[in-house]
């Protein structure tokens, strides 16, 4: 018996990204495909494949990819400029090829061209620097949601679709494009290294001669099910008709938390006396997925509200307004406004506990990170001003905020032009009637933000460093007001562990939870109620009555002097609702009312590199070369075979 | 590495296996369950050589290379060992069996040779052996990579299917040998090819020299094919005639009766 070497096969995981089905009101379906690689340094000797584990704990693999179901091969090839695209395209002798580029290449240029030319691209690979690229980088739109908002052709048409201003110049639209390979990035890392180096010792020409075979190749796989646009995927879901229901795609979907500043009475729906909304966003995105730090376009707002909901607690309790405030956070506002479409829709339908008569005014607290010479700017929409009660109500507000701004360091202005309002839930709202409302921004005309929606957004991009050479806890003292550390230690956590991606409806995201505990515990009271009781959502045991409040377990912390956790029952208004599209309520996926994206299920996300032999060798060969290997019994022998048998 | 050398390789390796028992075995009932009894007692050789050395591996120190290398030799050696030993434990439940067949049948010859059977049952052990040794390679060869990203060389896939195609004839060569060297009680017989057994096995430690473990298991392969070929009674005469079909006693003797 003898004993070979034994082939070992790891793979490097890929997170990919979704296939998300573009709502088929767009003149193309895009679906993305987008990838993270995450490789890890752990090497095993292995005489076929190299390939790495992935260290992210995370449990889904998001992809999107027309890859083909057993993975796309492809010759490496490391593209060093945009000349060098030539060889991808037009020179090079052994396609298809599989690029690899640094994140500057990563421009929409280049990305078109190895689109046009997709039958000799396998494949891209990006490689992320440690550092956010000073010329910023926005895979969004220029103009983003610009059909769902609420300008149109008969409201405001000569604002709609960013005639006086563009949102988001730094946009390169690359999220809403359809690539046929997928496109996966990776961490520039040890193992990143290792790919380099396999190009540089096979596949780089040399002296101008060309590389012969073997050479190194990459293979990914992030095979989407998902196909042509939201509609066609739905129908051919088939939940619920087979004993094996396969869903081929989902829509996103997650929850809105809200919170009253005073209990309402749940279970009444409709009037109650006008509340104010004050409303933030919970979720971001990247071009790559599970990648959507959203610093400054989610983090920022959230933190803002949950600080400023945190201050008025005790003053909301002990004054008698007349008005309540209401405390919103939605999520799913990067996608055509999901939550705030559905939470319009829900008040229409007289499904939600306050009615939109109940809605007095509307402030929204949007991407407040980057407020630069210490100025805010208050947006507000020009066409529902024109009606005079509506005016007056936002001039109040514009003035209310400028007096309470007076005091601190910041300057509260208006942007002195006719511009529409920016991409905003407040938009939703207007759709239905005209309120009153007002957007809180750090920039006037564009954004300031200069990686909206992008990977790049995140504690970098929002400057939050302290000087060098501090201790955690001179760190926590250098910013010295108590609100303002806890703000800031929550903006940390959030920017530097949450993903705000909203993916799909079964799955809650980690801003969502967190929020919802955070605005309890921030807005609530310590209630005395057993743990058993707190986690049955009632005061006691005799309590059987349906609640405007509701309660959480908080787990606490332990004393100094023992290891058992002290906890305690929180009582608050905090309450989330389902935020997924009303068009798959209505089952209506052509909808050009409201969001109808969905993500596309797939299969396994890795990759990982080997060496090809030549082409020859492939399947289209090798059925000659089988053929003349059958030859070998000629009439010659036919004694032979009377013999043997 | 595609399907051309995937197919190449399988070619390679069990081509002549395979043709032999097609054309000299596949219609003989018979001659198949004992090919088939053969592979199993090949198999249980491996159980048990295997389990010695998992058991070995794991309470060695597994970060001492020359520990493993040394488990490596220890391992193989014990494995042909076990190997043989279960040969001839095959043959000695053979022989009570043809006792029995013979008991049992109303012909007064026996329904199989104890040639036939040496024939049939090396070539099982071939069989079990060259799956075992090819299977996962040729598994591998499937997939889009071939083999050198670390640097070995690119030979590995075909040299691992001749050296399969040589172990299985061999097996069955080593059958015939070690089966007549039984039966006339010729221990030296039976101590030659236990020995060209153990040196065929130690030479596979020289690869990824591919060179210098396949040319002398292919010397081995002929020489021992020249000695069973002698041994199961051919002689230079008998191949001429055979050749050109013009031995009619031979013909006469296999033709089957009606």
């Amino acid at each position: 018996m003898h004993f070979q070497n034994i082939l070992v096969h790891l793979q490097f995981h890929f997170i990919g990204n979704y296939a998300l089905k573009q709502p088929s009101n767009e003149p193309i379906s895009p679906v993305h495909f987008i990838y993270i690689a995450h490789l890890t340094t752990e090497n095993v000797s292995n005489v076929l494949y190299i390939a790495k584990k992935k260290t992210i704990k995370d449990s889904e693999d998001h992809t999107t990819t027309l890859s083909s179901l057993s993975g796309d091969v492809g010759v490496l090839h490391l593209l060093e400029s945009e000349e060098n695209l030539d060889w991808v395209l037009r020179t090079g002798l052994h396609p298809p090829y599989m690029v690899i580029m640094e994140s500057a290449l990563f421009t929409r240029s280049v990305m078109m061209k190895l689109k046009n030319g997709s039958s000799r691209v396998a494949g891209v690979a990006v490689v992320v620097p440690s550092a956010n690229p000073p010329q910023g980088f926005s895979p969004h739109n220029k103009c983003p949601n610009e059909n769902s908002g609420v300008y149109s052709e008969s409201y405001g048409p000569t604002l709609a679709h960013c005639n006086t201003t563009v949102w988001n110049p730094l946009g390169n639209g690359l999220s809403y494009e359809e690539f046929d390979f997928p496109i996966f990035s990776l961490k520039d890392d040890n193992d990143t290294q290792l790919i380099k180096q396999c190009y540089v010792d096979h596949n780089r020409p040399v002296n101008g001669s060309d590389p012969q075979y073997p050479l190194c190749a990459m293979q990914l796989f992030s095979h989407m099910s998902a196909v042509t646009n939201t509609a066609t995927c739905m129908r051919r879901n088939t939940n619920g008709f087979t004993f094996s229901p396969e869903s081929i795609c989902e829509p996103l979907g997650d929850h809105n938390i809200w919170a009253p500043a005073k209990p309402l009475n749940t279970t009444q729906k409709g009037h109650k006396a006008g509340e104010s909304m004050v409303m933030a966003t919970l979720d971001s995105r990247s071009f790559f997925s599970e990648i959507g730090p959203g610093a400054e376009s989610a983090a920022s707002g959230l933190i803002t509200l949950l600080a400023a909901a945190h201050a008025l607690r005790n003053a909301t309790q002990e004054a008698q307004l007349s008005r309540t405030i209401f405390y919103t956070f939605f999520h799913g506002e990067t996608f055509d406004y999901i939550g705030s479409s559905r939470m319009v829709y829900d008040m229409e339908k007289n499904q939600f506990p306050i009615d939109l008569d109940n809605v007095h005014s509307v402030l929204e607290i949007g991407q407040v990170g980057l407020f630069s010479s210490s100025k805010v700017w208050l947006h507000t929409d020009p066409v529902s001003r024109r009606n005079g009660s509506v005016e007056e109500e936002v001039k109040k507000l514009v003035s209310n905020l400028q007096t309470a701004a007076k005091g601190l360091n910041v300057s509260v202005e208006e942007p002195g032009v006719t511009q529409p309002l920016p991409p905003s839930s407040l938009q939703r709202f207007l759709r239905a009637r005209p309120f009153p409302g007002v957007v809180i921004q750090d920039y006037s005309s564009s954004f300031a933000n200069m990686y909206y929606q992008s990977m790049f957004d995140n504690a970098d991009s929002l400057k939050m460093s302290y000087p060098p050479n501090l201790t955690p806890e001179e760190q926590l003292n250098y910013v010295t007001d108590t609100a303002k550390v806890r703000a800031y230690m929550m903006l940390r956590l959030l920017v530097n562990t949450a993903n705000f991606y909203i993916s799909v409806e079964r799955q809650t995201s980690l801003p969502t939870v967190l929020v919802q505990h955070l605005l309890a515990n921030l807005t609530g009271s310590t209630a005395n109620v057993t743990q058993e009781d707190c986690k049955n959502q009632r005061e006691n045991q005799d309590d059987k009555e349906s609640k405007h409040v509701s309660y959480s377990w908080v787990q606490g912390a332990a004393p100094p002097n023992s290891t058992e956790r002290k906890g305690f029952c929180v009582r608050s208004t905090v309450h989330g609702t389902k935020a997924l599209s009303p068009a798959f309520e209505l089952e209506d996926y052509n909808s050009k009312d409201y969001s109808t994206w969905t993500e596309s299920n797939w299969k396994q996300i890795k990759g990982r590199i080997f060496l090809v032999a030549s082409h020859d060798l492939e399947v289209n060969q090798s059925a000659k070369a089988t053929h003349s290997r059958v030859l070998l019994n000629g009439p010659r022998c036919q004694g032979l075979y009377r013999l043997l048998t | 590495m595609t399907a051309a050398v995937f197919f190449g390789c399988t070619f390679i390796a069990f081509g002549p296996a395979i043709s032999l028992f097609l054309f000299t075995i596949a219609r003989e009932p018979l001659r198949v369950i004992f090919l088939i009894a053969g592979a199993f007692f090949w198999l249980v050789s491996l159980l048990l050589a295997s389990l010695v050395w998992f058991i070995s591996v794991q309470i060695s120190n597994k970060e001492s290379a020359s520990q493993q290398k040394g488990l490596l030799i220890f391992g193989v050696v014990l494995s042909v060992l076990l190997q043989e030993t279960f040969r001839f434990a095959y043959y000695k439940l053979l022989k009570k069996a043809n006792e029995g067949l013979l008991a049992l049948s109303q012909e007064e010859t026996m329904p199989i040779s104890i040639l036939q059977l040496a024939y049939v049952s090396g070539l099982g052990f071939g069989f079990m052996s060259g799956a075992f040794s090819v299977v996962n390679i040729l598994a591998d060869s499937v997939g889009p990579g071939t083999v050198g990203i670390h640097g070995d060389s690119q030979h590995y896939f075909l040299s691992s299917a001749f050296m399969t195609m040589a172990i299985i004839l061999l097996h069955m060569f080593w059958g015939v040998i070690f089966f007549d060297g039984c039966e006339k009680r010729r221990w030296f017989v039976v101590a030659a090819v236990v020995v060209s057994h153990l040196v065929v096995s130690c030479l596979t430690f020289q690869n990824p020299q591919y060179v210098s473990s396949l040319v002398p298991t292919y010397i081995i392969m002929l020489s021992m094919g020249i000695w069973a070929f002698y041994t199961a009674g051919g002689s230079l005469r008998n191949l001429k005639l055979c050749l050109t079909c013009k031995d009619k006693d031979f013909l006469l003797a296999n033709h089957r009766p009606r």
